[in-house]
């Protein structure tokens, strides 16, 4: 079962075993880890379950063009900045990392 | 609280469907829409409507497709427009919510800081700072008009602020918002003709051109729209093109008032509907936050937006062609039974209350949502302080309008604790 490390924008960790099949977003929800929003329930089209995913132990799937455009309007986009309802929990990407945001809008 | 008599409209469940006017304003004012909007759902859910005011057009209802055809930016385009109505060619204005990508997100961009929540948590103590006032004054024991006095009052004092506008003509803000969403096509014929309403646009441009000009190069530590609009390289010589200016111009000054204005006479309305939800927020203000999402879900303020498709396709079995207008009706997305359950019902802390179609989704969702729930928020946590009753005395009276569902008059007496 792969771990999933949530950091809040203030620092405080919450280490979580993840359940495969669920997205990242769903379990920080499942978890009530504070900072993800995730006002449209996981269909890509609100960005406000914007994260920074800062260590995977395998590759992460694309950013698809649905997922760019939303990400694209986020004011502090970086570069590993994901929507965590579209990154399945698996095997393949393993454990990971994934810092917060200071807000979601 | 909610009716009043009904005006003498085509039964929506017994005739035949290409007979009604999905568009018809009156059903909005009498709030009779819903039976119609439900048969919609369940009969024809991407409907074609061959005649209106408006012309021809095809509605959407259900919650899932409208979230399919928003995340579809190519084939269903937000240009020209997202009214239902046209203007004419020469009168377009531009503005970023009715732009494609990739300028549309150059235009959002440049304004979206003034609603980071980053800007509004140094809002909220002046919002608060407000609202108590506005509530301190409203008289006791005698009836008033809540959207006056409340709700129009403070959403105009936030748009104010928003454009740090001048502020003893601040009026003039609510007034023109008013007048640039009031089209005779849209309301039954009682809106302005399209002649009156270019005055007030010509009006606007004059006053936000002389604001721009005042303000371009000074050194004044603001956020409010004008400067920051000039602050981005993007947008810079925005005044120089007047119709992007007046247009972005009047999305911000609808975007940030009928909405929350409307929003905030509803929670009265709902709160005296449902008395059992006023019983449980009375007693627990900790659902305050909850319970402002519902009342977006439940007021929805912005009926629909439009798209308009750029060639032809079938969606849904139907055949669309380039150039059709297509109607999103985010009411009837939120009374959808297959996404919300009991959604005719008013519950504040229902699960997934802030998965709502309200905001619009995609790329073009509202970008003042953070602000519009922080103003509601502070409305309740300061009026629920203060009054242990909002009562409303006589049924609001609605707008006749098919895009923004808001009240003209809400008579009502407060009691204080």
């Amino acid at each position: 079962m792969p771990v999933i490390k949530f950091i809040e924008f203030d620092g405080t960790e919450h280490e979580v075993d993840a359940d495969a099949g669920m997205s990242v977003m769903e379990v920080a929800m499942k978890y009530d880890v504070p900072g993800i929003d995730a006002d449209c329930g996981g269909g890509a089209v609100c960005g406000t379950c914007h994260c920074f995913v800062e260590e995977s132990a395998g590759p992460l799937p694309a950013v698809d063009p649905q997922e760019e455009s939303m990400l694209g309007l986020r004011p502090d986009r970086e570069g590993n900045s994901r929507l965590s309802c579209q990154l399945q929990v698996s095997d393949s990407i393993g454990d990971m990392t994934v810092k917060l945001p200071e807000f979601q809008m | 609280m909610n009716h009043r008599a009904e005006p003498m409209l085509a039964d929506p469940l017994t005739t035949p469907l290409e007979e009604l006017d999905v568009s018809d304003p009156k059903r909005f004012e009498y709030d009779c829409w819903q039976p119609l909007f439900k048969r919609l759902r369940e009969e024809s859910p991407v409907h074609f409507q061959a005649e209106s005011p408006a012309g021809p057009f095809w509605s959407i209802t259900r919650f899932d497709d409208i979230v399919e055809v928003e995340k579809n930016t190519e084939i269903f385009s937000s240009e020209p427009t997202i009214a239902i109505v046209d203007p004419p060619p020469e009168r377009r204005s531009r503005m970023f919510i009715a732009m494609d990508q990739p300028e549309h997100d150059v235009q959002r961009r440049a304004v979206q800081p003034v609603v980071a929540p980053k800007n509004l948590q140094e809002f909220e103590s002046l919002i608060r700072k407000r609202t108590g006032e506005a509530l301190d004054a409203l008289p006791e024991g005698e009836t008033f008009d809540w959207v006056e006095l409340v709700s129009r009052n403070l959403t105009t004092q936030m748009l104010a602020t928003l454009f740090d506008f001048p502020w003893d003509i601040r009026h003039k803000l609510s007034d023109w918002s008013d007048a640039v969403t009031s089209d005779e096509r849209m309301t039954a014929g009682q809106g302005l003709t399209q002649e009156d309403r270019l005055e007030i646009v010509m009006e606007i441009l004059e006053v936000f051109t002389r604001l721009w000009h005042e303000r371009v190069g000074d050194d004044v530590e603001s956020f409010d729209l004008i400067r920051l609009m000039q602050r981005d390289q993007n947008t810079a010589n925005m005044v120089d093109d007047p119709m992007n200016y007046i247009g972005n111009l009047m999305l911000l000054i609808v975007g940030g008032n009928d909405t929350t204005r409307n929003s905030m006479s509803g929670g009265v309305l709902f709160l005296n509907d449902f008395p059992e939800e006023f019983a449980r927020v009375k007693a627990d203000r900790s659902l305050i936050p909850s319970m402002v999402s519902e009342i977006i879900r439940f007021q929805t303020p912005l009926s629909h937006m439009r798209r308009t498709v750029t060639r032809d396709i079938e969606f849904r079995g139907q055949h669309m062609k380039a150039g059709d207008k297509v109607i999103l009706w985010y009411c009837s997305a939120n009374r959808d039974e297959s996404v919300i359950p009991e959604a005719e019902m008013f519950q504040i802390d229902r699960s997934g209350v802030r998965n709502h179609a309200a905001f619009g989704f995609g790329i073009h969702r509202c970008m003042g949502n953070r602000l519009a729930e922080m103003q509601l928020r502070v409305v309740w946590e300061e009026a629920l302080k203060r009054f242990s009753d909002i009562r409303m005395v006589e049924p609001p009276t609605r707008l006749c309008h098919n895009f923004v569902r808001g009240f003209s008059r809400m008579p009502v007496q407060v009691t204080r604790y």
